[in-house]
């Protein structure tokens, strides 16, 4: 499949995702995750603002605390607040760049091994949102398409956000935030939940999770609120059928609901 | 989850000396002073129906919980399960059969427009901040983003007199401000910890914190100790 085949395939794949009741969590995940794919990163990050300018991470491809460190410590400085500060685009800087402007946020870059960043606004008429992080751990530019890739990927999150509830859209904007945020802290606490209960480590079990809620058509924050209430217990969770096409067993479709 | 606004509104709770009623009479107190609305109350949730009244601004405030608590309906009840927010800019506006007793009981008591915030770390829902006001009009985002910043202090102030209580035979617990700030390896090692000692997640987040006050060190690092297992606090070493 070429690179222009796999972006539309992509773009089919979040519209199709942004139906009624989609969970805002699990689709900011999903898009980080392809931002990963479609612009070669090595992570990617999305950070919303809330009403007093300070950004927070609300999902991201990172598990590691070293490359979550990284996205955390960029409440108030680094360049995905640059980028939400200015509504401007912030490419393509080195760790020579960062460590000028942003010492501490150099530092943590470095440790999680990276070496390009990059931030895109998530903007909304005249207001901006947030921003979307990118790194990689080689020194890299991103081509003008790689940054029209990135950027429409940002103003897709930017819908997701608008998308939810038939509130007014000044209410809509703290409410989502605050509820997403919350919704990300469960996942968080059911990985944990998983984790201890299943002897698995913290990817895995968000995997673990993910590929349940996905087998089942529910969201991922429901799966979670059912990890941590016991009424998913790990067995359940991780009852997972092969892969199509790898290994003999029949994969056991579950009962729909 | 704590905004800086959120650390400015703890920050002063905790700097001055507490008024009767206590710290979380004065919160509510405070976030109706500054906010567009006529009264406050804080109320603890159990298994989503009110359990507690812990603050109330004045008669109609005591009296708007009073009635969540006999009725078990109301935005907080309903703010209490789905996790949201509930706002209600005009209660003669409300489907009848939305809370068909009370909101005509609510009415009655002077309030037309009700603010119900929920109390929540993730997945624990300690209660709910509700706010009414005696006339009309919604919560405009800059109002609603500090009502916001306000039941966040409301969740980190309830956290923390849970975790004083837990504590108190061996000092203050650990600092409020580091409760719910967006770490992901607290809300991790919270989950590890429910399933290790058997508790709620609520109770585990104490444990979590009052270990860290114990050991003298900030939560996010005994967090991790927990994820990596060289620290298992349903074990008895410090």
């Amino acid at each position: 499949m070429s690179r222009q085949q796999r972006i539309a395939e992509v773009f089919v794949e979040l519209a199709d995702t942004l139906v009624d009741d989609f969970d805002v969590v699990e689709f900011l995940t999903m898009l980080t995750e392809r931002c990963v794919e479609l612009l070669d990163a090595d992570a990617a990050g999305l950070m919303l603002a809330d009403q007093r300018g300070n950004l927070r991470l609300v999902a991201s491809t990172a598990h590691e605390s070293r490359q979550l460190e990284v996205f955390e410590l960029q409440s108030d400085e680094g360049p995905c607040v640059e980028s939400f500060r200015t509504g401007r685009q912030v490419l393509n800087l080195s760790t020579a760049d960062t460590s000028r402007r942003w010492p501490r946020f150099a530092v943590a870059a470095q440790a999680a091994g990276f070496s390009s960043t990059h931030a895109l606004p998530l903007r909304l008429r005249g207001q901006v949102l947030g921003g979307l992080n990118l790194f990689t751990r080689e020194e890299r530019r991103l081509s003008e398409e790689d940054t029209s890739v990135g950027q429409s990927m940002a103003d897709i999150a930017t819908i997701s956000l608008l998308q939810e509830r038939a509130l007014d859209e000044q209410t809509r904007l703290s409410e989502q935030l605050q509820s997403a945020l919350a919704s990300r802290i469960a996942v968080e606490q059911a990985k944990g939940v998983l984790a201890a209960r299943a002897g698995l480590s913290i990817p895995e079990s968000f995997d673990a999770m993910r590929r349940h809620a996905r087998r089942h058509g529910r969201p991922l924050s429901a799966v979670a609120a059912d990890v941590i209430s016991g009424a998913l217990g790990p067995e359940e969770v991780l009852a997972a059928p092969q892969a199509p096409g790898r290994g003999g067993r029949r994969r056991r479709d579950p009962a729909p609901g | 989850m704590t905004s800086h606004r959120t650390r400015q509104i703890l920050a002063t709770l905790l700097d001055g000396d507490p008024q009767p009623g206590g710290l979380p009479h004065e919160l509510a107190a405070w976030s109706s002073r500054s906010l567009p609305v006529s009264g406050a109350g804080i109320v603890v949730m159990v298994a989503h129906q009110p359990a507690s009244t812990v603050a109330a601004t004045d008669s109609v405030a005591m009296g708007l919980e009073d009635l969540q608590f006999v009725l078990g309906e109301g935005p907080c009840v309903e703010s209490s399960v789905s996790g949201r927010s509930v706002l209600v800019p005009d209660l003669l506006r409300v489907d009848a059969d939305r809370w068909p007793a009370y909101a005509n009981g609510a009415l009655d008591l002077g309030a037309r427009a009700l603010f119900a915030l929920p109390l929540r770390v993730g997945a624990i829902r300690l209660g709910v901040m509700d706010l009414y006001r005696e006339s009309p009009g919604p919560l405009l985002d800059g109002d609603l983003a500090e009502a916001l910043a306000f039941a966040d202090a409301a969740t980190a102030l309830l956290l923390h007199l849970q975790a004083q209580a837990e504590a108190s035979t061996s000092g203050d617990p650990a600092s409020p401000f580091e409760l719910h700030d967006g770490r992901a390896e607290i809300h991790q090692a919270t989950g590890v910890i429910a399933v290790q000692t058997g508790l709620s997640l609520a109770v585990a987040l104490v444990v979590l914190r009052s270990r860290a006050y114990a050991l003298d060190r900030p939560v996010l690092q005994v967090a991790r100790e927990v994820l990596a297992g060289t620290l298992n606090v349903s074990r008895g070493e410090p």
